[in-house]
């Protein structure tokens, strides 16, 4: 037979092995137009429906004030109050309980309260210039507190944050708008949404690649050849890295051109954080085409671990605001990593070096998966 | 070619309490066609696999080329060519991609392209090339499988039931490119449940239980069949074929049209006599006459004496 006796020979064929399992793949996806479909419609849904339709930001809530200061500058505080367009007063009552009575009526979502010393409290450095109360059962509502408190009086006073009310704001709410000023989702969603995407399909299609061919029949065949089963998982994973670079292109592209979000950092700072990511997510798949049987199998797997991803990895929900088990959980998704790079590559112009600890982990991540499945993978029936 | 090509002491496969194979010895020669007959379920499939390195033995050891098949498994891969029992091409490649594919398997490099035409020519493929495998019909597709398993001219061949899902027409071609293929040198193992292929090969193994129960040429088997064969003729009513099944020296009764084919133990003396004195009982006036054992007759009696008397077989 043509199997060269030498190690370089052996490597030779080993490579040629894989490059054929590699374009098989590639022909097989070009004619599954279903599957092909998915490579470029999810990440294009993907992006317009959390980009238009799911909008993280408060606009136009109903507020009550009351301004027992009634100064021109208690006025101009309102008036600024109102010019972010966060807030739109519906109703001026004569008293702070009467602002509490309208909160738990659920008639306006914040409430306004300046003291009749507005003016001294703001020249002190000590004592809460005003109070503004949030009606804290509307989980997105708890973010207008942080986001007022960087209204432009105080910052330049050099002040501290507003009090919240305790009973209806239950903690001090972190300030986190410093990289996007304009406060828009979009911003966040689309460096987010690309870390979800390659979860969604990469997990999904690595897992069905590898089962579909021990549901045909195909591995049967497959591993009474010569090909080591090294070869056959690499062979099959590497279409999708490019998938998933097309797919981290096609996002970027959607997201330049549908909401502006620009790049700040390095492309090729974007694109190798990407690449760690998909070989963490493929690791991943593979992982799970050990475990499961059947595609249908395969696909709830990757259902397990998406619904995770999604919830916990700080992409909807603030990652800080999460109870401690649910962050140890969120540490062992890649996602929870990949979204921290992202961000600060994307937004805050952040190199690759300076998110080490992050890549890191995900690097740990992938050597995990891989051991796992290379030694779950046996090159036998039984 | 000389010597075995493949060889296998107490071979046994367990699924966990099942015994799938149960201690089988081999010998098998190099350049014969040799056959595994059996039931489904007999450990025919099993035992294939443990051959070509697919499943690892609970017990006992196997060896092809004098190479084991659990440490060299890698090094037989190469020298073998392997068919399964369900078709295993891809349904979404074309006849050609097919033979690419598992041609860059096995390393075929230049000389891949005139293999691949000589095989295509060779198996009636030239004008199903561009015909992607999942639209052909199973005698294309196992014209396809074998091509594909003798794609790089292996020494030796594993069929898995290859004509299970295949015309009459097509299973003769089939048997004669086999027979070509031993010509060239190579060894074939071939597993079947049809009586008219497994009469083909040089040699044959009947299987029951995960079991070699006899093993010889199909000739040897047929002379040495431990029972009378006698044809019996006006006794076809369901009656009477439950009266002779319950003759303890009956090892099995066949219908065929108007005649019953009876297989009478070695042991009875004159069975004639008594076949026709039991129906006589029952008021039928039957004609019997001694005939030649088949292949069949070989089969019925040697899985029945294995199960105990039970009509398992076939």
């Amino acid at each position: 037979m043509s199997a060269a006796p030498g190690g370089g020979g052996r490597f030779v064929a080993a490579w040629r092995r894989l490059i054929a399992v590699a374009s098989k793949e590639v022909r097989q996806l070009a004619r599954d137009r279903p599957t092909f479909g998915m490579i470029v419609g999810v990440p294009l849904m993907q992006i317009t429906l959390f980009g238009f339709a799911i909008n993280f930001d408060v606009r136009h809530l109903a507020t009550a004030v009351f301004d027992e200061a009634n100064s021109s500058m208690s006025r101009e505080f309102v008036s600024q109050l109102e010019a972010t367009q966060v807030l739109q007063v519906v109703s001026r009552p004569a008293s702070s309980s009467e602002v509490d009575a309208l909160l738990r009526e659920g008639r306006v979502s914040v409430g306004v309260v300046i003291p009749a010393d507005f003016e001294r409290r703001l020249a002190g450095n000590t004592r809460s210039v005003a109070q503004i109360l949030v009606d804290g059962s509307q989980p997105t509502l708890t973010g207008v507190a942080a986001a007022l408190a960087e209204m432009p009086p105080l910052s330049r006073h050099g002040m501290g944050p507003f009090s919240g009310d305790q009973r209806l704001v239950p903690r001090r709410i972190e300030i986190r708008t410093l990289y996007n000023p304009e406060k828009r989702t979009a911003v966040q969603i689309v460096p987010a949404l690309i870390g979800v995407i390659l979860t969604m399909t990469m997990v999904v299609f690595t897992a069905s690649a590898i089962v579909r061919e021990r549901e045909r029949g195909n591995l049967e065949l497959l591993i009474a050849t010569p090909l080591g089963r090294l070869e056959l998982m690499v062979g099959k994973l590497l279409p999708y890295v490019v998938i998933g670079l097309i797919q981290v292109t096609l996002i970027l592209i959607a997201g330049r051109l549908l909401f502006g979000v620009p790049v700040v950092g390095s492309i090729f700072d974007l694109y190798g954080a990407a690449l760690m990511f998909i070989a963490a997510t493929l690791g991943l798949g593979l992982f799970v085409s050990t475990l499961a049987q059947t595609q249908f199998q395969a696909f709830q797997f990757a259902f397990l671990t998406m619904l995770p991803s999604i919830l916990l990895s700080g992409f909807m929900f603030p990652f800080e605001g999460m109870p401690k088990a649910a962050q140890w959980i969120a540490q062992v998704l890649p996602l929870t990593h990949f979204n921290v790079i992202i961000r600060g590559v994307m937004l805050r112009g952040a190199a690759l070096p300076e998110v080490w600890p992050q890549l890191a982990k995900l690097a740990v991540f992938l050597t995990i998966m891989l051991t796992i499945a290379v030694l779950r993978f046996k090159k036998r029936l039984d | 070619m000389t010597g075995e090509a493949i060889s296998a002491r107490g071979l046994t496969r367990r699924f966990g309490a099942k015994v799938a194979v149960d201690h089988i010895d081999l010998d098998i020669p190099a350049g014969r066609i040799y056959g595994f007959l059996g039931p489904n379920g007999s450990g025919k499939s099993t035992t294939l696999r443990m051959l070509c390195g697919l499943l690892t033995p609970s017990e006992g050891h196997a060896e092809v080329f004098g190479l084991s098949v659990e440490k060299d498994a890698e090094s037989i891969r190469r020298r073998l060519g392997y068919m399964p029992q369900k078709f295993s091409l891809w349904d979404d490649l074309t006849v050609e991609e097919n033979l690419r594919f598992i041609g860059r398997m096995y390393g075929l490099g230049a000389e891949l392209t005139p293999r691949i035409e000589e095989q295509l020519k060779t198996y009636w493929l030239e004008s199903l090339r561009a015909q992607r495998a999942g639209s052909m019909s199973g005698g294309q597709r196992q014209r396809l499988a074998l091509a594909a398993a003798t794609l790089h001219a292996p020494e030796l061949l594993l069929l898995d039931e290859p004509t299970s899902a295949v015309d009459p027409q097509s299973r003769r071609d089939f048997w004669e490119r086999l027979f070509a293929l031993a010509e060239d040198g190579a060894t074939i193992l071939v597993s079947t449940h049809y009586m008219d292929e497994a009469e083909r090969c040089h040699g044959l193994a009947i299987l029951a239980d995960g079991k070699i129960v006899i093993e010889g040429s199909p000739r040897e088997l047929m002379d040495r069949v431990g029972a009378d064969v006698l044809e019996v003729e006006g006794a076809e009513s369901t009656e009477a074929v439950s009266a002779l099944r319950a003759l303890p020296w009956v090892h099995g009764v066949t219908q065929l049209g108007v005649r019953l084919r009876v297989l009478a133990d070695r042991g009875t003396s004159d069975p004639a006599a008594k076949l026709l004195d039991v129906l006589g009982k029952l008021g039928i006036r039957a004609k019997i006459e001694a005939t030649h054992p088949s292949l069949e007759d070989v089969f019925v009696v040697a899985t029945r004496g294995r199960n105990g008397g039970t009509e398992k077989a076939a």
